[in-house]
């Protein structure tokens, strides 16, 4: 009787190791779950890559809602739609998309004025997108098809030649 | 004539069209008299877009002379169709111009001032029996004729037959049946051009390898249901058969003459070539059997001009690109009380703002209707299921307008919105008089606008991080060239040194240009 309550013991003891190691192992081997969350924030915000929530584009503010706690409501192109959808995923209270920032349009696109442009380059360095090509102490000009809206390089350029225009 | 040509045509038990309405006939009005050709205008506007897809791009630049048939714009990319020049003259601007397709906005066109003469342009390849042809060049060569789809779709004619020579297609489905009450095009064409269009059926049947071939021609047409009746007769072709269709709007849809013919069903999201069918227009095998074995693209077509809003209704013969205000004109002018002009039909044509707009491939009818109709009360649905009960689609209209009110992409996409084809008969028999239609016509066009923005947001994130990458990579190396910089600085010797010194020396002379950007 003895004999059969310690088979079934030890039985049960070695499937639970088994089971164990195996789950450690398949844990440790598959991608973390913070990595898919960040990824399914990332799909979720609208890839202006505007940087105006404060961190330099669309995935590293979706890492930082996710690893840090960042506020969700940092994104105006998004709008209030994106934060009721990040608001349902991350389980969060939605709130109004926070005033001070300016809502980007993604129907607009950067237009250079040809004519002024002095070829300084900087506007392409500020392009998050590499929207915006041309040669240095040459004439730039943007791809429109590419162009986010995000306004990034209208500050950038030193002789003011960089406008918004409607993209259709 | 013959009553038994139409009785001793082969019928077949018809399928089930589900839903459809009896609409009262409009069409006895335009088809009084014979197709009448307008003459050459003194203007032509030719939009770079007349056909589903991607515009056409212009060939020919302003002041250039061009001759009837010549090519003055090209098929850019897989889905696109050329246009060509509908009669001589000078190119005297390309330019946005109202156009119908967008309700009177303008839209990019070439605008040909005619001399006149209507020179035609020599053909780069001479007209050969299209037999002797293999299939493949004969679709190449179909491609080049500018023909697309003249039942209103206007889906480029080559392209649809190329999708369909992969797959395997049994039927050809010649579509004559033209349900929209006030258009008789089609009509008047059979009557007058059957030859042609049974033609034209043919060389399509040669260019596919296709057996079968089915006319439809809906019972209220019987004068051109004798007619093609008697030029099958004198012709045949024991391939094609003549099929009289019930009266019944929309059984002119793609997929409702699949079903009413051969009793299969198109599947959702799916096409005719699903079910092994190829559905064309009466017209485009007309203007297929022009191009192929007269050697004219399609420059003109037949268009009925109609309603209570034009003195005299008729059919005519127009030059694609003639303005909407020459055709009118043509046939008579206008009424006193004329005060609508729709382009299209009755049912599913599109209200324009002005008659400036070029009469263009896709334009089937012009209506003008005297009075506008009221936009009647919009009341709350009161779930009736009506518009269920006539949909031919079997869609739930009264659902999918819930959906559509509170914008919900999925719910819409689920129960089937993109099946929609919009033919109107809910909203006809709507008693709230719901503007069903236009509700979905908004939220498909809003569906794919939440798409292209889609589309548009991956390639940013795909942009954004290849260019984080790049930036990461070029820090990493800079570090590294800094590094070994450091490590060459600390081993050198006071010779290297001394090199040193005397190349910033050297370097000193000049004054600096510029201040630097931030790299280069």
């Amino acid at each position: 009787m003895w004999i059969s309550f310690a088979t079934a013991v030890a039985t049960i003891t070695g499937i639970a190791l088994a089971a164990g190691l195996l789950l450690g192992f398949i844990s440790r081997r598959l991608p973390g779950h913070s990595e898919d969350l960040v990824e399914q924030v990332n799909e979720l915000l609208p890839q202006t890559q505007c940087a105006q929530c404060g961190y330099p584009g669309c995935r590293p503010y979706a890492a930082a809602i996710v690893d840090d706690g960042a506020a969700i409501n940092l994104c105006p192109p998004g709008g209030d739609e994106t934060v009721r959808r990040l608001a349902a995923l991350l389980d969060r209270e939605p709130l109004p998309v926070a005033g001070s920032l300016s809502p980007a349009s993604a129907n607009n696109v950067a237009v250079i004025d040809e004519s002024l442009c002095i070829g300084c380059s900087w506007c392409r360095e500020a392009c998050p997108v590499d929207a915006i090509t041309g040669a240095h102490h040459f004439m730039h000009t943007v791809i429109a098809s590419e162009c986010t809206g995000c306004e990034l390089c209208v500050a950038r350029c030193p002789v003011d030649c960089i406008g918004m225009a409607a993209a259709r | 004539m013959s009553d038994s040509a139409v009785r001793a045509a082969p019928t077949f038990d018809l399928g089930e069209l589900h839903g459809g309405v009896r609409l009262p006939g409009e069409k006895e009005k335009s088809t009084s008299r014979a197709i009448q050709v307008v003459p050459v205008p003194h203007q032509l506007v030719l939009p770079l877009t007349q056909h589903s897809g991607n515009p056409a791009h212009p060939v020919v630049g302003i002041g250039e002379k061009v001759l009837k048939g010549q090519l003055i714009a090209d098929s850019d990319g897989v889905l696109s169709a050329p246009v060509h020049a509908s009669s001589s003259g000078k190119v005297v601007a390309i330019e946005p111009w109202p156009v119908s397709r967008r309700y009177g906005d303008p839209a990019p066109c070439i605008i040909i001032e005619c001399d006149g003469r209507d020179e035609a342009v020599e053909l780069a390849e001479p007209v050969v029996p299209y037999e002797t042809l293999p299939p493949e060049t004969l679709l190449q060569k179909i491609l080049q004729g500018g023909i697309v789809g003249l039942g209103g779709a206007v889906f480029p004619t080559a392209q649809k037959l190329m999708q369909a020579s992969t797959l395997p297609v049994e039927n050809l489905l010649l579509n004559g049946v033209e349900c929209e009450p006030y258009i008789s095009c089609d009509d008047m064409l059979m009557r007058e051009q059957a030859l042609a269009v049974l033609k034209g059926a043919q060389v399509l049947m040669y260019a596919l390898g296709l057996q079968k071939c089915y006319v439809a021609i809906e019972s209220d047409k019987p004068e051109a249901l004798h007619k093609v009746a008697d030029v099958l007769s004198e012709l045949k072709d024991e391939r094609i058969v003549l099929k009289p269709v019930p009266t019944i709007y929309p059984s002119g849809g793609e997929d409702q003459l699949v079903q009413l013919i051969t009793n299969r069903e198109v599947p959702s999201g799916g096409l005719p070539t699903d079910v092994g069918c190829l559905v064309q227009n009466v017209g485009t095998a007309a203007a297929v059997y022009r191009w192929i074995c007269e050697g004219e693209p399609l420059i003109s077509r037949v268009t009925t001009v109609t309603g209570d809003g034009v003195t005299m209704p008729m059919n005519v013969l127009a030059r694609i690109g003639t303005t909407v205000a020459d055709v009118v004109a043509f046939t008579g002018g206008y009424t006193d009380r004329a005060e609508q002009l729709i382009i299209g039909g009755q049912m599913m044509g599109k209200s324009v703002t002005t008659d400036r707009v070029p009469l263009v491939k896709a334009t089937n009818c012009i209506l003008v209707m005297s009075h506008l109709t009221p936009p009647l009360d919009e009341r709350p649905c009161i779930r009736c299921g009506e518009c269920a009960v006539v949909c031919p689609v079997v869609l739930q209209p009264q659902e999918l307008y819930w959906f559509a009110c509170a914008d919900d992409e999925v719910k819409l996409r689920e129960h089937g919105l993109i099946d929609c084809i919009e033919c109107g008969c809910c909203d006809l028999v709507c008693p709230s008089h719901i503007a069903l239609m236009a509700s979905f016509r908004q939220a498909k066009a809003r569906i794919h606008e939440l798409a292209d923005e889609k589309a548009r947001a991956e390639r940013a994130r795909r942009r954004f991080e290849a260019r984080t990458l790049r930036r990461e990579i070029e820090e990493q190396k800079r570090e590294e060239d800094l590094a070994e910089q450091k490590r060459a600085a600390i081993t050198a010797g006071p010779k290297e040194i001394q090199e040193m010194v005397e190349r910033s020396k050297q370097k000193k002379r000049p004054i600096s240009r510029t201040k630097k950007g931030p790299e280069d």
